[in-house]
């Protein structure tokens, strides 16, 4: 086991249910849950662990927007400033000609700004490298990781809170975070 | 909470109204047109003796008042038969979200046989105002008027068949809605899942005969105005108006509702997804109108680019075309594209008449230049028949939402419904 970094008690839990009133009862003791892995998405877990909305539309937004501008600036650039030409018959600046490049442009920033954006914030990061509390959190097991120094309670305590709140085993793991 | 909805003297008393005040706007605008209409023809008589070979330009006030009652009949019909598309379209998809609001829909329905028979007289009426095809000398090889285009066009656009087909749509949608409505009443009364089981099978036929039958009347009603004049999109063109006023109205019927203490079981995230199905078929709208567009802007055909050649370069029409794609594009993407505007009612009780009204827009843009020409207007006449329309397509809806219970006690996903969350 690991030596360097924080000392975390981890509660394994075999069920979604059970975890998600789990959640809501270590919380309701006014415990900070320092992260949930779970290996499929659970439906409402982000309310029960009292998460903000993800601001990730924003960045979407933004870089949609920058799409819509790069794709007008190169093509306007192009063939209305620079060498102005006429293609089948239309104006130097045919607006509606631009429409579909800067609808794609957009599409495609937007997307892959908001990829980006994701991968960087959820420390998905070629560089980064994961946290695994429990290896078992990928095949069939949700984990729940409290940090004890963050609370005001000792680690037999946390354990035995933890199990009396359906965890099927209750560890505790150095992790360097 | 109140189950079934109280159509009371309140209310008829509002739409007796709007009624009312519908038709002294139309008593004037008649006047209006009657009184400009000298005028109006000395100014367009170098137009008029330019096409007037043709035979179909001179301007007549009762012209305006018939496009103007076509394209009402269009309009509120395709609400009706979209909001039973609606229907349809849960059962197919065998939704669990949407069962608690479907009574709001099947009320909308309820327009649609009012609306044939008042479509089969308004055609009986204005036959040869709106339709240019059906003068007869333009099949006569003989008569100086004689076009060869539209002979060309003959086995499809000749009054038996177009009027069969009418008959034919409007039949065989009414046969759905009301075999639709059977089940439903069955299933208040049953329960099990017999019935919903039942109008999956209805409903899967009808979403397929209405997709035939939809892009063909949309030929039919609207692009067969201008003759000479085609396009392939055409059909969805007018699906995607339609099906987004539709669902603009049942969303905005749904919060009113609720503001009133009905449908309380109603929570944001069901009215979440109705914003979500408003605001993407509002872009799809767009979508489809764009393609239009852009592929007759750029192959540059005369004999396609004369309909936008009507509307862009017409002074009067021009700025229809741009109000048409701010009420009906910019204004409904930029207004309701973050989460906030599609759950909280607020946004949307504004969005959803401004769509309504776009998309009346839409519709005015789509009939008035090619049966009008240079004497279309938009005055007290359009407020007014629109006016009258309304309050009787909302006369018949509320009348229909009184019919059945408005929570349909005995659906098996109603459940679902009531604990939607996203």
């Amino acid at each position: 086991m690991d030596d360097k970094g924080v000392k975390f008690v981890i509660g394994i839990y075999e069920d979604e249910d059970v975890l998600l009133d789990a959640i809501s009862s270590v919380r309701d003791k006014g415990i900070n849950i320092y992260e949930v892995y779970s290996p499929f998405p659970v439906h409402g877990i982000e309310s029960r662990l009292g998460y903000k909305r993800s601001r990730l539309s924003i960045a979407a937004f933004c870089f949609g927007f920058l799409g819509t501008c790069l794709a007008l600036t190169m093509m306007i650039g192009m063939t209305t400033i620079d060498w102005p030409m006429i293609i089948g018959g239309k104006d130097f600046l045919p607006l509606p000609v631009f429409i579909p490049v800067t609808f794609e442009m957009t599409v495609l920033l937007s997307a892959f700004g908001m990829v980006g954006t994701f991968f960087v914030i959820s420390d998905l990061k070629p560089w980064g490298k994961p946290k695994t509390f429990d290896l078992r959190s990928t095949d069939d097991k949700h984990v729940m990781a409290i940090e004890i120094e963050k609370n005001n309670m000792s680690e037999a305590a946390l354990k035995k809170l933890l199990k009396s709140n359906g965890a099927s085993e209750a560890n505790s793991k150095m992790m360097d975070v | 909470m109140k189950d079934i909805f109280d159509f009371n003297i309140g209310i008829k008393k509002n739409l007796l109204y709007l009624f009312l005040g519908g038709l002294i706007l139309s008593l004037i605008g008649v006047y209006q047109v009657i009184n400009s209409g000298h005028g109006h023809e000395e100014s367009t008589e170098i137009v008029n003796a330019y096409i007037s070979d043709d035979g179909h330009s001179e301007f007549h006030w009762y012209k305006r008042v018939y496009s103007n009652l076509w394209i009402n009949i269009v309009y509120f019909l395709g609400i009706s038969i979209s909001a039973i598309f609606f229907v349809a379209i849960q059962y197919v998809s065998q939704s669990g979200w949407s069962a608690g609001i479907l009574r709001v829909p099947l009320a909308i329905g309820r327009w649609l046989l009012p609306g044939s028979v008042l479509m089969l007289i308004i055609f009986a009426i204005t036959n040869h105002d709106i339709f240019h095809w059906t003068h007869e000398y333009l099949y006569d090889e003989s008569d100086p008027r004689y076009d060869y285009v539209i002979d060309g066009k003959k086995a499809y656009l000749n009054l038996p068949f177009f009027l069969g087909r009418m008959v034919f749509f409007l039949g065989i949608w009414y046969l759905f809605y009301a075999l639709i409505l059977k089940h439903v009443a069955k299933e208040d009364k049953l329960g099990g899942t017999g019935s919903w089981k039942k109008l999956f099978t209805i409903s899967t036929v009808f979403v397929v005969i209405y997709a035939f039958t939809q892009s063909v009347a949309a030929w039919d009603w609207v692009l067969s105005i201008d003759t000479h004049w085609f396009s392939t999109m055409f059909g969805w063109y007018v699906f995607a108006s339609w099906w987004v006023s539709a669902l603009a109205l049942i969303t905005y019927m749904i919060i009113t509702l609720r503001d009133n203490g009905y449908l309380a079981f109603v929570n944001h995230s069901v009215i979440h997804d109705l914003g979500k199905y408003v605001f993407a078929f509002s872009v799809f709208w767009t979508y489809i109108w764009f393609s239009q567009f852009l592929l007759i802007y750029y192959a540059n055909i005369p004999e396609e680019t004369i309909y936008y050649v009507e509307r862009l370069d017409s002074d009067f029409y021009y700025p229809f075309f741009l109000v048409n794609l701010i009420l009906n594009f910019f204004f409904p993407f930029l207004f309701l594209m973050t989460r906030a505007s599609k759950r909280f009612t607020r946004f949307l009780k504004v969005a959803c008449p401004v769509i309504l009204f776009g998309h009346f827009i839409d519709f005015y843009l789509m009939v008035t230049p090619g049966v009008l020409k240079d004497n279309g207007g938009f005055g007290f006449l359009e407020i007014g028949v629109l006016m009258v329309f309304l309050s009787a397509f909302l006369y018949v809806t509320l009348n229909g939402l009184t019919k059945l219970p408005l929570v349909a006690k005995n659906h098996p996903m109603l459940d679902e419904s009531l604990h939607h969350d996203i």
